[in-house]
C-alpha cells in the first residue's frame, strides 16, 4: 500500500475534475455527494494500510519515497513529484483523511439544497487534494504547492457565498484577506526556501537535512531559515502577528471551518515546524521565539473568546489559541506532543464545528448564541457529543485533549520554564471557562429564542459523524498516555514518531531533572484550574447570568478592548493598508506616473515642438530676408577668421 | 548543424499570406478571416515541426540559413534559432492565430487591412527572434512597429492616435539609438576581424575586446532602446496608453510577444556582446527591475480600468524577467525565458477576457462591474484561472518562472545580496492583493448594475481561443521540463560567459559551504 500513495493524492484530485466538470450537469445531490465524499474515503484507507504495512516494518525501514516524475530540473535544482512515506506524514495523511472523509459525509446533508452543492464538493476535493501534497511532499518546493494549493482553496471556500454580506463588510473581503494575509506568509516561506538553497544546494528534505547535520553552516544562517520559514507558518497557522485572517474565515460554510479552519490546513504550520525540527534544533533562539509567540498567541486568542457572542467566532479564536499551544509545543522542542495535539485537537475542534453547524441549522442560520438556550433538550445527540468535545478541548481525564495538553505544558515547563507553564495552564483555564460559557449558554438554562425558531435534532447523515468523532475525542488520547504513568518508553505516539526527530532531539539534548512529583503534581494542578474553571461558568452563566453583564458594565474599557479583539484589525488597516493604498493611488500613480514621468516625456515632445514652431519662422519663403540672412552670414565668418588668426 | 530552410519558410508563410490576403474584395470578410487563421496556423505547425527537429543537446545556432543580401557592406539574409529564440518563436507563432480567431467579432471593420497589418506584424516579430545579423535585426524592429502603429491608430479606443504616435516614437528614439550603436559597433570590429560585418555570431567574439569605455557606451544604447521596449521603469509610461486605447488583439500581441522583444534583446545582445559591462551594471539594472515590480504592481492596485490594471501588471512582471535576466545564474535565467512564455500566455489570457466582456458591456470601468459569476459562471472561471495563472499559483505556469528567477537571483554572486531578492519576492504579494481585488469588484457582490442583466456567458468561439492557452497554463505549472530543455543548453552558455571566475568571486553572504 505504501507504494500506492501517491493515489492519495490523485483520487481527490479526480474528484475535483469530475464534479468541477461536470457537477453542473449532474442533477443528483447524492452523486455529487457520493463521489466527492468516497474519493476522500478510499484514500484514508490507502493512507490506512500504508500505516499498517509501515508498522509491520522494523524502525530503519519505515522511510520511503515513491517518486512520480521529475517537476522542474534546472542546474542543481531538481524537485519531482515524490511522495515522502514516514511517520510524520503517516500520521498526517491519516488525520487529514480520515477527519476529512467524516467531514465530507456530513456536508452530504448539511450541504443539501445550496445552489452550489457541485462547486462545494470539487473545492474540498481539491483541499484535499492540496493538502495531501503539503504533507507526503519529499521536498520544499512541492510542500509549497500544497500550502500555495490549501490557501488557494481557503479562498474559494470562505468566499463560497461570494454574494452575501459578512459582519461590516462582506464574504469577498474576508476571502481575499484570508489570500494576502497568506501570502505575505508565504513570502516568508520562499525567502526561506531560496535561503535553504543557497546553503545547502537543495531542496530535498532528505538532502537539506544530513547537510543540516554534515555542513559547517554558522548558527545566524540556521536562524535566518527558522525565522523566514516561520514567518510562513504565522500565516498558515494563524499566529501573532497574521492571526486576522482566520475568525474571518468563518464567513465559509461551516463544514469548511471543520476541516480548512480548524482540523487540519491551519495546522501545516505547525506540520512544517516538526518536519524541518532539525533546523529550527540548529537554530535555538528562534525556537525561543517560537514558543512566546505560541504562548502569547495562545493567551490573546483566549481572552478574546470570553466575549464574543457568535459561536463560530468562539470557536476559531479557540482555534487560533490552540495552535498556539502547538507552537508552544514546538518552541519548546517537545515536537511530537505537538504534532499528538495537532491530532486530538482535529478531533475534538472538528467535532465543536460540525455540532456547531448542527445547531445553527437547526436555528435557521442563527449564529448568536444569546439567543440560544436549553436546546439539549431539542437536539440530544448534538447536545452530547458538543459536550464530550467541550470537556476534551478543556482538558478534562481521560479525554483526549487531557494527554495533549499535558503533554505541552508539561515540556512547556520541563524545557522552556514557569513562565511559559503559567502562560498554558492560565490559556487553559480561560478555554475551559469559554468553552462552558458557550456551551451553557447554547444547550443549557432558559430558552431565548422567539417562537418563530423550531429548533430540531439534525438527521443522521450529520449526527452520525458527530458521533464518530466524540468517539475519537474520547479515545483519541491513549495512543499518548504519558511515561509518567505508562513507563519508560509507555508512550506509543511518542515511540511512533521518535525517530523523525531523533537528531532534533539529539542536538537540543534536553535533559529532565525534575521529578515525576513534580510532573504528577503540575498535572493535578491544571485539571483543578480546569474543573474550577467549568464551574465559574456554570455559576456565572447558569445561576446568575447578572453577573456577566454587570462586569461587562464595570470594565468597559477592558470588555470593550476584548469585544474588539483588541482593535489589531483596525490598526492594521490605519497603519499598513490604507497608507499603501493612498500612497500608490494618489502619489505614484497620478503624481509619479501620470505628471512626473509622463511629464518629462510630453514635455520633452513639447520642446521640440516649440523649437521648431520658432525655427519654423525663418523659413518666412522672403527672398529678401534669405539674402540678409546670408550677407550676415558671410560678414560674421569673416570677422570670425579675422580674430582667430 | 547543416543549413535548413524551415525558419525561412516560417517567415515566408505570413509574409506571402498577408499579401494574398489583399487580393480579397470588400464583402469577403469572413474568408478572410479563415484564410489568416489557416496561414497563421500553418506558420503555427511549422514551428512546431521545428521544435521537433530542434536538438536540445546543442547550445549553438540550429537551423541556419543565410545569403547575401547587400554585397557592398557584407550585409546577408542570415537567420537561425538557439533554445532562447525557439521559445519565443513557438509563443508567437502560437498567439497570432488564436488572437486573430479572438477579433471575429470585435474587428468589423476594415478587416482586410486590420488582417493584412497583422500578419506583418507576425513576420516582424519572428523576424526579430531568428536574425542573426544586426542590420537585418534592426530591419525586423523597425517594420514591426509599423503595423503595430495602424492596428493601435485605427482600430483602437477614444485616445488611439496619442497612445500610437507615444508608442512610435518612444520606440524609435530607443531605436535609434540602437542603430548608433550597432554601426559603432560594426565599425570597431574592422580592426580585429579585417572586414566590415554585422554577422552577430562573429560579432559575439569580438565586441568583448572593445575598450572598455567604448563598450559601456555600447551597452546603455542598446540596454536603452531594449529597456522601452520591455519597458523597464522609469520608461514605462508608453504602455499604459498603448496597451488601454489598443484593440484586444493588439493589446494581447504587445503583451503576449513585443514586450519580449526587449528582454530577449538584452539576453541576446547586451549579455553575449559585453559581459563584462553587463555584470558591472547588473546591480544597477535589477535595482530598476526591482522598482518597476513593486512600482508596477503598486500602481495596478488602484487602476479604476481593469485594462489599465492588467496593462500595469505588465510591468511588474517584466521586472522579474529583467532580474532574472541580470542576475546571471543558470536558475534565474532559465526562469526568465519561462517567465517571458509565461507572461505571455498568462496576460494575453487576462487581456483576451477583458476584451470578452467589453465587448459585451462596453466599458471598463471596474466600478460597473460587480456580482457577474452569476451572470457568467464560465467566464468567472476563466478569469480567476488566468488570474491564478498571474499571480504565481504552483501548479499553474506563472510559479515556475517566478520561483526559478528567485531562486537564482538569490544566490546570484552577480549582484552579491540576497535583499534585491527580498524586495523582489514582495511582488507576489502584491500581485494577489491587486487581481484579487479587482476580482473580488468584478466578479463577485451582488449585481448591482442594471445594464448587466442579461449578459451573456462566452461563446463556443471565446473558448476555443482560451482552451489552448489554458492547456498550456497547466502543462508549464505541471511540466516544464518539456520546455525547460529546449532552452537548458543555450542559457549554460550565456551565463557561463558571464562568470569570469577570476573578475566574480562566488561569496555570498559570508557563507560556508564546506563540509566537515
Amino acid at each position: 500500500m505504501r507504494d500506492l500513495i501517491y493515489l492519495t493524492v490523485i483520487l481527490p484530485l479526480l474528484g475535483f475534475l469530475i464534479n468541477g466538470i461536470f457537477g453542473s450537469k449532474i442533477k443528483n445531490e447524492k452523486l455529487i455527494g457520493i463521489i466527492g465524499s468516497s474519493v476522500v474515503g478510499i484514500s484514508f484507507l490507502i493512507a490506512l494500510g500504508a500505516f499498517f504495512e509501515t508498522l509491520a516494518l522494523p524502525v530503519e525501514q519505515r522511510q520511503k519515497i515513491v517518486s512520480l516524475f521529475s517537476w522542474m530540473a534546472v542546474g542543481n535544482l531538481n524537485v519531482s513529484f515524490a511522495f515522502q512515506v514516514d511517520q510524520l506524514s503517516l500520521v498526517m495523511a491519516l488525520v487529514v483523511t480520515g477527519v476529512g472523509f467524516i467531514i465530507h459525509v456530513y456536508s452530504i446533508g448539511y450541504m443539501h439544497g445550496d445552489r452550489g452543492y457541485w462547486r462545494f464538493f470539487s473545492y474540498m476535493n481539491l483541499f484535499i487534494f492540496a493538502m495531501m501534497n503539503l504533507i507526503l511532499a519529499d521536498n520544499f518546493v512541492l510542500l509549497f504547492l500544497g500550502w500555495e494549493g490549501v490557501g488557494l482553496c481557503s479562498y474559494l471556500l470562505i468566499g463560497f457565498w461570494y454574494d452575501r454580506k459578512f459582519e461590516k463588510s462582506t464574504v469577498a473581503d474576508a476571502s481575499k484577506k484570508a489570500f494576502i494575509v497568506n501570502r505575505i506568509g508565504d513570502f516568508g516561506f520562499l525567502l526561506g526556501m531560496f535561503l535553504i538553497y543557497m546553503t545547502f544546494g537543495s531542496l530535498n528534505f532528505n538532502e537539506v537535512f544530513s547537510r543540516a547535520l554534515s555542513f559547517n553552516v554558522p548558527t545566524y544562517v540556521f536562524g535566518f531559515i527558522a525565522i523566514f520559514l516561520f514567518i510562513g507558518a504565522t500565516g498558515k497557522s494563524a499566529q501573532i502577528p497574521l492571526f486576522v485572517w482566520l475568525p474571518d474565515a468563518m464567513a465559509g460554510p461551516t463544514p469548511v471551518s471543520a476541516l480548512i479552519h480548524a482540523a487540519t490546513m491551519v495546522t501545516a504550520g505547525v506540520y512544517m515546524v516538526a518536519r524541518t525540527s532539525i533546523i529550527y534544533a540548529s537554530a535555538p533562539q528562534i525556537m525561543m521565539v517560537i514558543a512566546i509567540v505560541g504562548a502569547l498567541t495562545a493567551f490573546f486568542a483566549a481572552t478574546v473568546g470570553i466575549v464574543q457572542n457568535d459561536i463560530k467566532k468562539v470557536l476559531a479564536y479557540s482555534t487560533v489559541s490552540q495552535l498556539g499551544y502547538m507552537f508552544l509545543a514546538m518552541g519548546v522542542g517537545a515536537f511530537s506532543a505537538g504534532i499528538f495535539h495537532v491530532m486530538t485537537h482535529a478531533f475534538f475542534k472538528a467535532l465543536l464545528f460540525l455540532a456547531a453547524g448542527s445547531v445553527i441549522h437547526s436555528m435557521q442560520e442563527e449564529q448568536d448564541i444569546q439567543k440560544f438556550g436549553g436546546l439539549k433538550k431539542y437536539m440530544p445527540r448534538t447536545h452530547i457529543t458538543f459536550l464530550i468535545a467541550a470537556l476534551a478541548i478543556s482538558g478534562i481525564p481521560p479525554l483526549s485533549g487531557f494527554f495533549s495538553k499535558d503533554e505541552i505544558l508539561w515540556f512547556s515547563f520541563a524545557n522552556g520554564g514557569l513562565f511559559f507553564w503559567i502562560m498554558g495552564a492560565g490559556t487553559a483555564m480561560i478555554t475551559a471557562f469559554y468553552m462552558f460559557r458557550l456551551y451553557i449558554l447554547t444547550f443549557d438554562g432558559k430558552e431565548r429564542f422567539g417562537k418563530d425558531k423550531h429548533p430540531h435534532e439534525s438527521p443522521s447523515i450529520i449526527t452520525i459523524p458527530l458521533i464518530v468523532l466524540a468517539v475519537l475525542s474520547v479515545i483519541g488520547g491513549f495512543i499518548g498516555i504519558p511515561e509518567v504513568f505508562s513507563g519508560e518508553h509507555g508512550n506509543q505516539f511518542h515511540n511512533w514518531l521518535a525517530p523523525i526527530f531523533k537528531d532534533a532531539d539529539r542536538k537540543l539534548a534536553y535533559f529532565s531533572m525534575h521529578s515525576h512529583t513534580t510532573e504528577i503534581l503540575l498535572m493535578v494542578l491544571s485539571v483543578v484550574f480546569a474543573v474550577s474553571a467549568i464551574w465559574f461558568a456554570r455559576y456565572i452563566y447558569l445561576k446568575n447570568p447578572t453577573i456577566a453583564t454587570d462586569t461587562a458594565k464595570r470594565f468597559k474599557g477592558l470588555y470593550n478592548l476584548l469585544w474588539n479583539k483588541y482593535f489589531v484589525d483596525e490598526a492594521y488597516d490605519a497603519v499598513i493598508v490604507n497608507p499603501i493604498v493612498r500612497t500608490s493611488s494618489s502619489f505614484l500613480w497620478k503624481i509619479a506616473d501620470n505628471k512626473i514621468i509622463d511629464g518629462v516625456v510630453n514635455g520633452s515632445a513639447k520642446l521640440i515642438d516649440i523649437i521648431s514652431a520658432n525655427i519654423r519662422k525663418l523659413q518666412n519663403g522672403v527672398a529678401q530676408f534669405y539674402a540678409l540672412v546670408m550677407v550676415l552670414g558671410i560678414v560674421a565668418a569673416f570677422f570670425w577668421i579675422i580674430l582667430s588668426l | 548543424m547543416e543549413n535548413s530552410l524551415l525558419l525561412t519558410y516560417l517567415i515566408l508563410t505570413p509574409f506571402i499570406g498577408s499579401f494574398l490576403i489583399l487580393f480579397f474584395k470588400k464583402g469577403q470578410e469572413h474568408l478572410i478571416r479563415y484564410t489568416a487563421l489557416a496561414i497563421s496556423t500553418i506558420a503555427f505547425i511549422i514551428s512546431v515541426v521545428i521544435y521537433f527537429q530542434f536538438d536540445s543537446a546543442n547550445s549553438g545556432f540550429q537551423f541556419i540559413d543565410k545569403f547575401q543580401w547587400i554585397k557592398g557592406l557584407n550585409i546577408h539574409y542570415h537567420v537561425g534559432i538557439d533554445g532562447m529564440s525557439l521559445l519565443l518563436v513557438l509563443l508567437t507563432t502560437f498567439l497570432t492565430p488564436l488572437t486573430l480567431l479572438s477579433s471575429w467579432t470585435s474587428i468589423e471593420n476594415k478587416v482586410k487591412e486590420f488582417t493584412f497589418f497583422f500578419l506583418m506584424l507576425e513576420v516582424g516579430m519572428l523576424g526579430v527572434f531568428i536574425s542573426l545579423d544586426l542590420f537585418l535585426f534592426y530591419v525586423f524592429w523597425e517594420a514591426m512597429l509599423i503595423p503595430m502603429y495602424f492596428i493601435i491608430g485605427i482600430w483602437g479606443g477614444k485616445e488611439r492616435i496619442y497612445a500610437a504616435v507615444k508608442f512610435f516614437i518612444y520606440t524609435m528614439f530607443g531605436s535609434l539609438l540602437m542603430l548608433v550603436a550597432m554601426i559603432w559597433l560594426a565599425v570597431y570590429a574592422i580592426e580585429p576581424l579585417g572586414y566590415f560585418t554585422t554577422n552577430l555570431i562573429e560579432l559575439y567574439n569580438v565586441a568583448p575586446q572593445i575598450p572598455r569605455d567604448i563598450q559601456n557606451w555600447m551597452f546603455i544604447a542598446f540596454a536603452f532602446s531594449f529597456a522601452i521596449k520591455v519597458p523597464i521603469f522609469p520608461l514605462h509610461t508608453w504602455l499604459p496608453d498603448a496597451h488601454v486605447q489598443a484593440p484586444t488583439a493588439g493589446s494581447v500581441i504587445l503583451a503576449g510577444v513585443l514586450l519580449k522583444m526587449g528582454t530577449y534583446g538584452l539576453l541576446r545582445f547586451n549579455l553575449p556582446l559585453f559581459p563584462e559591462v553587463a555584470v558591472a551594471a547588473a546591480p544597477y539594472i535589477s535595482i530598476l527591475a526591482i522598482i518597476g515590480i513593486i512600482y508596477g504592481a503598486l500602481v495596478a492596485m488602484v487602476q479604476t480600468d481593469v485594462k489599465k490594471l492588467v496593462a500595469y501588471s505588465s510591468v511588474s512582471h517584466l521586472g522579474f524577467v529583467v532580474l532574472g535576466i541580470f542576475a546571471m545564474t543558470q536558475e534565474s535565467v532559465q526562469g526568465a525565458i519561462i517567465q517571458m512564455v509565461n507572461h505571455g500566455l498568462s496576460t494575453g489570457a487576462l487581456f483576451l477576457l477583458v476584451g470578452i466582456i467589453y465587448e459585451r458591456t462596453h466599458t471598463r470601468e471596474i466600478s460597473d462591474y460587480g456580482g457577474i459569476a452569476k451572470l457568467v459562471p464560465v467566464f468567472a472561471f476563466a478569469l480567476m484561472f488566468a488570474s491564478l495563472s498571474s499571480v504565481g499559483l504552483p501548479g499553474l505556469n506563472g510559479f515556475i518562472g517566478e520561483f526559478l528567477i528567485l531562486v537564482g537571483s538569490f544566490k546570484s554572486p552577480v549582484l552579491g545580496s540576497w535583499w534585491f531578492t527580498a524586495f523582489a519576492a514582495s511582488g507576489v504579494i502584491f500581485a494577489a492583493v491587486y487581481l484579487l481585488w479587482m476580482y473580488q469588484r468584478v466578479v463577485y457582490g451582488e449585481v448591482t448594475n442594471p445594464k448587466l442583466n442579461g449578459l451573456k456567458d462566452m461563446n463556443n468561439r471565446e473558448m476555443l481561443v482560451l482552451l489552448p492557452i489554458f492547456i498550456f497554463i497547466v502543462w508549464i505549472g505541471i511540466y516544464p521540463n518539456t520546455f525547460l530543455k529546449v532552452s537548458d543548453k543555450s542559457t549554460v552558455k550565456v551565463v557561463k560567459q558571464m562568470y569570469n571566475p577570476e573578475k566574480i568571486k562566488p561569496v555570498q553572504m559570508g557563507l560556508i559551504q564546506s563540509s566537515k
